[in-house]
């Protein structure tokens, strides 16, 4: 124990970290999340160039179209997320995500295709769906929300 | 890269499901003693012919929000037409990923009072504080560990309370708060204590406080004292519960109340009975509906019959079922797109802005893992 295989890093190994008290989110991109809605993108560039450490990985055995990736620090909310809308992909043959183990942060997504697409790019198809998504809910909940506060004013006045 | 070879192949008709048939589809079946018709089956190649594959304007077309309660703390709305993998992503996001302030670090300078350091320390975690919104979502930054601690990622709280004999007490009194000062320690005894900036973000009605006064903190007697200096950091409710940004944020499925045959008279008050109030109401059978041939309602002109009022406030407590007179006469389900939210916010964050700030993390999220697998492939 100690060592844990860095991603990106083709296996070397680095000494981990003492393990924090805290789960407190320490890497700067951690930041960027919490400002992300207001603040714009600059702070995000920032972090894209100094500590581009990523939480995605292949995994062994994959071919083009059968994939296992690997998510780290992920857990249902994005795993089962992402599993419905790549699943929604009708180049998908099978798509299924799993926790191996539940005090491991580790999520693993498969991934099967038919041919003329990759897993990869059922991969990132099932990510730009989840913004797709995630901006029309935004403006739904938004004016929504808008006309509940015009009627209710206009009830009170 | 996979659209590379798209076969323009003779468009093949889509069948689409009839009305009654999505109907079918979206009612999870809520029977005497089981649940069925549970999983959705919206996708690809499920029914042979249809068309499920993901499009944004379909989806667009069918997502619906309404609104039922939107007070500061406490919002109650429908999100209609998404899947529930979508609507408990937005659910565990609220509960675990948003980030609000708490206390973390506690400098206990002096302890006498009779609950220990550990279980005070524990106690004052748990208070949820209020303040300045702006300061709080954007000038406040995450505290990384041992780093300083500096007015953009820590703020400093102090309590400072000694317990004395009452002096101008009534002499007869027996209670403890008349009798000593301080006696009881509250939330409000709290002091802020702005550093830097902070006086810019959190002054007057901006000021950070406790969301509730009147916590009661510990008690104490003459002589006992507590004095301590508090660090609040930013964390998520995934590290310590302390940090969700709700006391509950929860959904529950659109109840749907069916009644297959008509209930009357008697049995329909008993009918009423079975649900909470509000949600089956008693109508008198009129004139039209007791000529119509094969209604049920021959020859009971003017006998009171349920009509469901409002099935979103049953609790599906399935009382009903459990009765013979009803039998077949009532289906009771659950629409399987519709979900009824309640989010009661701690006070850092309006409870819809809660919402809206989990849409942007899971948005967030997306793009950063795209990014990720972009690079990955290079």
């Amino acid at each position: 124990m100690g060592k844990i295989t860095k991603f990106g890093d083709d296996g070397e190994e680095v000494t981990m970290k003492e393990t924090p008290t805290s789960h407190q989110p320490e890497t700067q991109d951690d930041v960027s999340m919490a400002d992300a809605g207001e603040e714009g993108e600059e702070g995000e560039e920032e972090y894209e160039e100094e500590g581009a450490s990523t939480k995605v990985r292949l995994l062994p055995g994959s071919t083009p179209t059968a994939a296992s990736f690997e998510f780290l620090e992920e857990n249902h909310t994005l795993g089962n997320a992402l599993r419905y809308v790549i699943m929604k992909n009708p180049d998908v043959e099978f798509c299924a995500y799993a926790i191996p183990h539940p005090s491991e942060a580790k999520m693993n997504v498969r991934i099967q295709t038919y041919e003329g697409t990759t897993a990869v790019e059922a991969l990132r198809k099932g990510l730009r769906d989840i913004q797709e998504l995630c901006d029309v809910v935004s403006d739904k909940f938004l004016e929504a929300r808008n006309d509940f506060a015009e009627k209710k004013a206009s009830a009170s006045a | 890269m996979g659209s590379s070879k798209k076969q323009t192949a003779v468009p093949v008709r889509t069948k689409v499901p009839s009305p009654e048939e999505v109907e079918k589809r979206n009612t999870v079946h809520i029977n005497a003693e089981t649940v069925t018709n549970v999983t959705s089956t919206d996708f690809p190649g499920f029914y042979p012919g249809e068309d499920h594959s993901w499009d944004i304007e379909k989806f667009r077309e069918n997502v619906r929000v309404v609104f039922h309660q939107n007070d500061p703390y406490e919002a109650q709305f429908s999100l209609i037409g998404v899947d529930a993998s979508i609507a408990n992503a937005f659910r565990r996001i609220m509960i675990a990923d948003i980030p609000t302030l708490a206390i973390e670090d506690i400098f206990m300078w002096n302890n006498t009072s009779v609950i220990q350091d550990e279980v005070l320390g524990h106690r004052l975690g748990l208070i949820p504080f209020t303040g300045g919104k702006e300061g709080l979502h954007n000038f406040l930054k995450w505290y990384k560990k041992g780093e300083t601690p500096c007015d953009y990622n820590t703020v400093e709280l102090e309590l400072k309370v000694k317990c004395e004999n009452n002096q101008n007490a009534p002499t007869d009194s027996k209670d403890p708060k008349e009798l000593y000062h301080n006696a009881h320690v509250y939330a409000k005894d709290i002091k802020f204590v702005p550093k830097g900036r902070q006086a810019k973000y959190f002054s007057g009605e901006n000021v950070i406080r406790p969301t509730n006064p009147d916590i009661l903190v510990a008690k104490m007697r003459p002589g006992q004292e507590i004095d301590l200096t508090m660090h609040m950091h930013k964390g998520v409710g995934s590290d310590h519960a302390k940090f969700s940004p709700v006391a509950t944020a929860s959904y529950r499925l659109m109840p749907t109340i069916t009644i297959l045959e008509p209930i009357l008279g008697r049995d329909a008050e008993k009918f009423q009975k079975c649900f909470p109030k509000g949600v089956i109401g008693l109508e008198k059978v009129t004139k039209e509906e007791a000529k119509q041939k094969g209604s049920g309602y021959e020859g009971h002109e003017g006998e009171l019959k349920a009509v469901v009022l409002d099935a979103m406030r049953d609790t599906v407590s399935r009382e009903c079922l459990r009765h013979d007179e009803f039998k077949d006469k009532v289906k009771l389900g659950r629409r399987r797109d519709h979900f009824i939210y309640l989010v009661e916010s701690t006070g850092q964050w309006e409870s819809d802005a809660i919402f809206l700030e989990s849409i942007a993390h899971l948005k967030e999220k997306a793009k950063r893992f795209e990014k990720m697998v972009v690079n990955m492939v290079q």
